[in-house]
């Protein structure tokens, strides 16, 4: 037997070890990613069935609905909010993960695990406490003795996903930072430069692709959320994940939801190229 | 370094095949899926031994007494009954049309959904000879324009829609729907609308006069319009927590369903009013879905609901009006309790009836609206 | 200043709401004083319990799909093929959105005409914790010595001998690693279960869902806060552990 084995060519056996460990995980991958996802595409021709479901006449009408007015509005509503919340949770994150990087080691772990532990909680938990804390009658305005309108706006949709994706900024941009070398930072002091120049200089290059990939944790689960938007926004804020959910969930209309759930897996694509465009110029 | 690339490929040139296969799958489909209305009623045997069966039913949340799972299954002595809960009609269609037997017998959703329902095949329909507890129904509920005869729905609860207020912090009662449109500066951002589509238009196609079913283009601008206009003075849509905005006082007036306005909360402050431009009648149906293998446990069922004792316990338990005359005639009313509204007022609303293609309309009616800033 | 204000901004909620768990008055707004009352009712909320078995099976099912899949995935990937195409396509579950995953599958599930239950959450998260186990597997690979395997093929063992015996070891705490992640993904997961389970069962994030949808009541504080002790002593522990494998891989 064993010298079988010997005798086997060496490209045999790496093509059935690609095989055997290749196949099961790629079967399941085209089965339950790719045909998934080929389907919506072909929905994306079909017609909305009368009563839900699909009924397979071609049309483009899914296509032209894409374009009019009230779903682009939705589109930009949903790129705004996205961009917004990208925006806080970099401004807070950057200087937070800096500090972090600065502690001494042995507090690092524990701050860096601080961070991320609210983010192992369930999600939907976290969306709740600040119902709690916001609404009407809530812990903030009885704290105050307010009645200040607090939920069902815009600013709170961007806190509930700023709370919700802070964590996923935070991380990749430490990781970054932990690894400049602190002697290009005091380089660049002993040459005279100001704290700020060698900030804008040396440190924050240096850290861009920490914060690209940061700012795409942040953006992508931002933009496609719907349950934020739902539960802290009072229904009154529509987003595109709520678009989405509608299709599925009170429209029954599965193509144009397919059209528009792939719009937003382009929209994502595009920023994706954006990213690693920057990121080979950088 | 060549043949690697061309055997990493080979994964690729699957998963196309793979597609196309899908494709040509779905293309094999359509002529089945598309396929019209439902088809012939099984047979069933009235003597089925019911032992052998169980039954999953899928209902709202807190729309059925807690106990009656269990006191179902002793009386229909079959194997076993679960209930499954839903948040909302559209949760329970999603998951009932998704395909494949949904593994429910016993759906609960409202009347239009029932119509939606049956004209994609999926319901198998009533045999009345197995729910002799139809007679118990008011002659009316069997005459209900979404679903005439009860070929494929039973009645479970009616009611309609109005304004659910606080009498202790409004300044005037709310008689019309303009008041929650409008709201007085006193309530301003104190009102709440709902957010599923058809009730979501209801306010503003009752204040102008219009049918709750209408298809006209022009007459659905001007409710957007209203609706509109209506918004910035809303606190948000909401189907499920008015009431208990209401309690707190966080809103005044709410749209909102008879049955889920807390009248008879033991603080007594809590009023519901149907507006003068009249409103609708809904009906929240029963139905046995096609694909149940319990089809006669399903009608023993039914039957056991529509049971004068059974109904009326469930009516007093939930506060929700049962369209079964012998139940309602021994139904007790509670102080605040609307059970008391008489079936012959109800039946001035307006039934809702699912509109087919033109549902679109109120769909994307509700987008434009929720998605206007 | 920044510095803390982030955390505060973190926990503040957080603190709140297990402060309110333990509340002894009707509302989540006011504290009327402490009693343990809505933990008492948590017990006895059956559908509750039900959400929370459903969930560990369908953690644990999806978990053992994930790791199975995901490691030979990663073994796959990182010593058999040079596909960069493969690459992308292993870890497009982790980088699609929740939503579009979601929707195909039901799509998916839909038009096979699948009976949709535990089984159809099982089978997607299968999917996207994979994903995430292949990454975690992989980075341990390629920071793994490859000269014993070679040693092991140039002495006839076959590429599963070599990778039972040589490889699998190696892998063992990023194995771990994986799997716990995968674990604690598919407990916290909404989205996707919320479109691929059936009627009949729930998990608890959808639970949850519609007990929000319903109201606020103390009775969410208790189980968040239960869930809270439950996820916090996770991480620590999976933390824990993959450094006590991680210095005996070292050794």
């Amino acid at each position: 037997m064993k010298s079988e084995a010997k005798a086997r060519p060496a490209s045999r056996g790496r093509r059935l070890g690609a095989f055997v460990f290749l196949s099961p995980g790629l079967t399941y991958l085209i089965v339950l990613l790719l045909v998934p996802l080929g389907l919506m595409v072909s929905y994306t021709v079909f017609q909305r069935g009368r009563f839900g479901g699909v009924v397979y006449e071609f049309t483009t009408e899914n296509f032209s609905r894409l374009v009019d007015p009230l779903y682009l509005g939705v589109l930009g509503t949903s790129l705004r909010i996205a961009a917004v919340t990208t925006l806080i949770a970099l401004l807070v994150g950057y200087p937070t993960a800096y500090l972090i990087a600065q502690l001494p080691n042995r507090w690092k772990t524990a701050a860096l695990v601080a961070i991320v532990l609210p983010f192992w909680t369930n999600f939907l938990i976290r969306v709740y406490a600040w119902i709690m804390l916001l609404s009407g009658p809530g812990v903030v305005n009885s704290l105050l003795g307010t009645k200040l309108e607090l939920l069902y706006k815009e600013g709170t949709i961007v806190a509930g996903l700023l709370y919700s994706y802070l964590p996923l900024m935070v991380l990749p941009l430490y990781a970054t930072i932990e690894k400049l070398d602190p002697q290009l930072r005091e380089a660049s002091a002993n040459l005279g430069a100001s704290a700020f120049t060698t900030f804008r200089k040396v440190t924050l290059p240096l850290t861009l692709p920490g914060v690209m990939t940061g700012c795409l944790f942040v953006f992508v689960p931002s933009f496609g959320n719907f349950v934020i938007p739902e539960m802290l926004g009072g229904n009154k804020t529509v987003m595109v994940g709520n678009l989405i959910r509608n299709q599925f969930l009170s429209a029954r209309d599965w193509p144009f939801g397919s059209t528009l759930a792939l719009a937003l897996v382009a929209v994502l694509v595009v920023l994706l190229l954006v990213q690693s465009w920057a990121a080979r110029r950088a | 370094m060549s043949r690697t690339r061309f055997t990493s490929r080979l994964p690729a040139a699957v998963a196309v095949a793979g597609l196309a296969l899908a494709a040509a799958a779905c293309g094999g489909e359509s002529s089945n899926s598309s396929g019209g209305t439902s088809a012939a009623a099984a047979d069933l045997k009235p003597n089925a031994d019911l032992s052998k069966q169980k039954l999953q039913i899928t209902v709202w949340d807190g729309y059925t007494p807690k106990e009656l799972p269990e006191k179902a299954k002793e009386k229909l002595k079959v194997s076993e009954v679960e209930v499954t809960l839903h948040a909302t009609n559209e949760e329970a269609m999603t998951k009932l049309t998704a395909g494949g037997d949904s593994g429910i017998d016993v759906a609960f959703v409202s009347g239009q959904y029932a119509q939606a329902l049956n004209a994609q095949g999926l319901l198998e329909p009533i045999h009345p000879e197995l729910i002799p507890n139809l007679a118990n129904l008011y002659p009316e509920a069997t005459q209900l324009s979404y679903d005439k005869g009860n070929k494929y729905s039973v009645p479970y609860t009616w009611g309609t829609t109005g304004i659910c207020y606080r009498s202790d912090l409004v300044k005037a009662k709310p008689t019309s729907w303009n008041d929650i449109l409008k709201p007085p500066s006193w309530a301003d951002k104190k009102v709440t609308m709902m957010t599923t589509e058809r009730w979501l238009a209801l306010p503003a196609l009752k204040a102008l006069g219009y049918s709750v079913n209408t298809e006209k283009d022009e007459e659905i601008e001007k409710v957007k319009q209203l609706l509109l206009d209506a918004k910035p003075h809303l606190l948000a849509y909401d189907d499920t927590t008015f009431g208990d905005r209401l309690k707190s006082g966080e809103a005044v007036m709410v749209e909102a369903w008879d049955g889920w306005c807390p009248t008879t909360d033991e603080k007594q402050n809590i009023k519901f009013e149907v507006p003068k431009e009249g409103s609708d009648l809904w009906v929240d149906t029963m139905v046995i879905m096609k694909s149940s293998k319990n089809k006669e446990a399903a009608h023993a069922f039914i039957n056991y609901i529509l049971d004068p004792e059974i109904h009326r316990w469930a009516a007093e338990n939930i506060n929700y009006k049962v369209p079964n005359k012998a139940a309602m005639d021994k139904v007790t009313i509670s102080p605040g309790s609307l059970l008391g509204i008489k079936p012959a007022e109800l039946l001035n609303g307006e039934s809702l009836i699912d509109l087919g293609q033109a549902s679109t309309k109120y769909t994307r009616l509700a987008e434009e609206i929720k998605a206007q800033s | 200043m920044p510095f803390w204000a982030t955390y505060v901004f973190l926990y503040l909620p957080i603190v709140v709401l297990v402060l309110m768990s333990f509340n002894s008055g009707k509302s989540v707004y006011t504290y009327e004083g402490f009693s343990l009352k809505w933990y008492g009712e948590l017990a006895g909320d059956e559908r509750i319990r039900e959400g929370l078995v459903n969930t560990l099976i369908v953690a644990a099912g999806s978990t053992v799909i994930a790791t199975v899949l995901g490691t030979l995935l990663a073994v796959g990937l990182a010593r058999h093929t040079r596909s960069k195409l493969l690459d992308a396509l292993a870890l497009m579950p982790a980088v699609l959105p929740d939503l579009v995953l979601a929707i195909g599958l039901l799509v998916f599930y839909g038009m096979i005409q699948m009976t949709l239950g535990l089984h159809s959450v099982i089978l997607a998260h299968g999917l996207f914790s994979m994903a995430f186990v292949a990454a975690v597997v992989r980075t341990r690979l390629t920071n793994a010595d490859t000269s014993l395997e070679e040693a092991s093929r140039d002495l006839g063992a076959g590429p599963v001998s070599t990778f039972m015996r040589i490889t699998l070891p190696q892998l063992l705490p990023g194995i771990v690693a994986g799997a716990l992640l995968a674990f604690t993904l598919s407990l916290d997961e909404f989205v996707i279960a919320f479109f691929t389970v059936g009627n009949s069962d729930q998990t608890l994030p959808i639970v949850i869902y519609s007990m929000i949808r319903f109201g606020v009541t103390p009775k969410i504080n208790a189980l968040a806060a239960i869930l809270l002790l439950v996820s916090f002593t996770a991480v620590i522990a999976g933390q824990r552990l993959t450094k006590i494998g991680e210095t005996r891989a070292q050794d």
